[in-house]
């Protein structure tokens, strides 16, 4: 069986299991999940749910126990690690809740190394890195360390980082986790913006306020899929009512 | 709307309705939409006859449209003073949704889960809306405030869905 046209990841049966007998603990257990392209999808859940642990699954950072995982026509879990290690690197973009930038690098060495890693030439990548800072809003930034950018700015880095071989999806575990609000929201806005571009994004938030920006909300309990919900559709109109105002 | 906002409006300066209006687009953003200049009118037409405001022709209709610059009268820069002064916060209607669960599971005409369910999606797809429309307003806008709160709300009411649906599901 072989992934449709009409989903870019699909996963079913998935497990991932730790443990054994009576200490057997189910950290994802017997999920099926498919997300569409273009779409943005939260999963959502108290923590210790098993969220984080489904989109390391999806994105091949993780071995599952049980089940498969496609990438469009690619089975992710039967890659040997080489394999994995290219899908990642050349059609999966992660962005992590502590952003994982390499502290020596500066903002623009950063963002071009995928690039690089996947044997982009020189030239090439940093004109990249440079347009997806510039996209973020950080071109006068490019020189600079993490150490001497702000969270917000950190999280902007990794998301151009992300973004720089053109994934099929973007994975985001927690992108809010560590930023205030502000920064929260700068966040927000560029993965709308994204999303308006026809970016595929899947984001693990336990916040409603971010997990709410989605188009379809997939809440987890104990390590299942407990509940999924659409989230377009509703209606603007009823904004002033919420607010208090009386049409 | 409410009679008191537009006398606030008015209560710095005299101005026209369409001042007044303009000012409550201002701070409500993408929440004004509800009040048209009509409306504002029409307040103002019943705060003159209630004897709060008075009115008097402008001089610079230039465009021919009737205008009329309106002032508060002392009564009405009371009601102001009074309005300002007065402890009220919207109430949602919390009691009758919980009074629906408990109905509900006494005569087992519903599930209370169920009830809990939907409403939980139909806030989820508010939220959204706000978080969005709040997401999309400038640097420094007065309505981002507004949508902030509504957000916050809308987060507290979840949060108390959740509540009620753990603790109808332990019931059952």
């Amino acid at each position: 069986m072989s992934g449709s046209s009409t989903t870019v990841l699909r996963a079913r049966g998935l497990s991932k299991h730790y443990g054994a007998g009576p200490s057997l603990v189910r950290a994802v257990d017997d999920i099926d999940v498919e997300i569409r392209p273009g779409e943005t999808v939260a999963i959502s859940g108290p923590s210790g749910c098993g969220k984080s642990t489904l989109l390391h699954l999806l994105g091949g950072l993780d071995r599952p126990s049980d089940g498969a995982v496609w990438l469009d026509d690619t089975r992710v879990d039967a890659l040997g690690e080489r394999g994995k290690a290219r899908l990642r690197r050349d059609r999966i973009g992660f962005v992590f809740q502590a952003f994982h930038l390499m502290d020596e690098l500066t903002a623009r060495e950063n963002v071009e190394l995928p690039a690089l890693l996947a044997g982009g030439r020189v030239a090439a990548a940093r004109r990249t890195a440079m347009a997806l800072l510039d996209q973020v809003g950080l071109a006068d930034r490019a020189d600079h360390l993490p150490s001497q950018l702000s969270g917000g700015q950190r999280q902007r880095v990794g998301i151009a980082r992300a973004l720089i071989n053109e994934p099929d999806v973007l994975l985001a575990d927690e992108p809010t986790g560590n930023l205030d609000s502000a920064a929260t929201a700068d966040v927000l806005r560029l993965l709308d913006r994204l999303h308006g571009d026809g970016q595929t994004i899947v984001m693990v938030s336990h916040d409603a306020r971010v997990a709410a920006t989605a188009d379809r909300l997939l809440s987890m309990r104990d390590g299942r899929l407990v509940d999924e919900t659409v989230l377009t559709g509703g209606s603007r109109g009823d904004l002033g009512r919420l607010a208090g105002l009386e049409s | 709307m409410q009679q008191e906002v537009v006398l606030a409006l008015l209560s710095k300066q005299p101005s026209h309705g369409y001042d007044v209006h303009g000012q409550l687009r201002r701070a409500l953003g993408p929440l004004s939409g509800s009040i048209s200049a009509a409306q504002v009118y029409v307040t103002l037409n019943r705060l003159e006859k209630a004897g709060l405001v008075v009115s008097e022709p402008a001089g610079d209709d230039r465009d021919g449209r009737d205008r009329r610059i309106y002032d508060l009268t002392a009564a009405g820069r009371q009601r102001v003073v009074g309005w300002l002064d007065e402890v009220v916060w919207p109430r949602p209607n919390l009691a009758e949704f919980h009074l629906k669960l408990v109905a509900a599971a006494a005569t087992h005409l519903a599930d209370p889960i169920d009830i809990v369910d939907r409403q939980r999606r139909e806030l989820l797809r508010q939220l959204r809306d706000s978080q969005r429309a709040a997401l999309a307003e400038p640097d420094g806008s007065l309505a981002a405030l507004l949508l902030e709160g509504v957000v916050l709300r809308q987060q507290a009411d979840l949060t108390w869905l959740e509540a009620c649906e753990r603790s109808w599901s332990a019931g059952s």
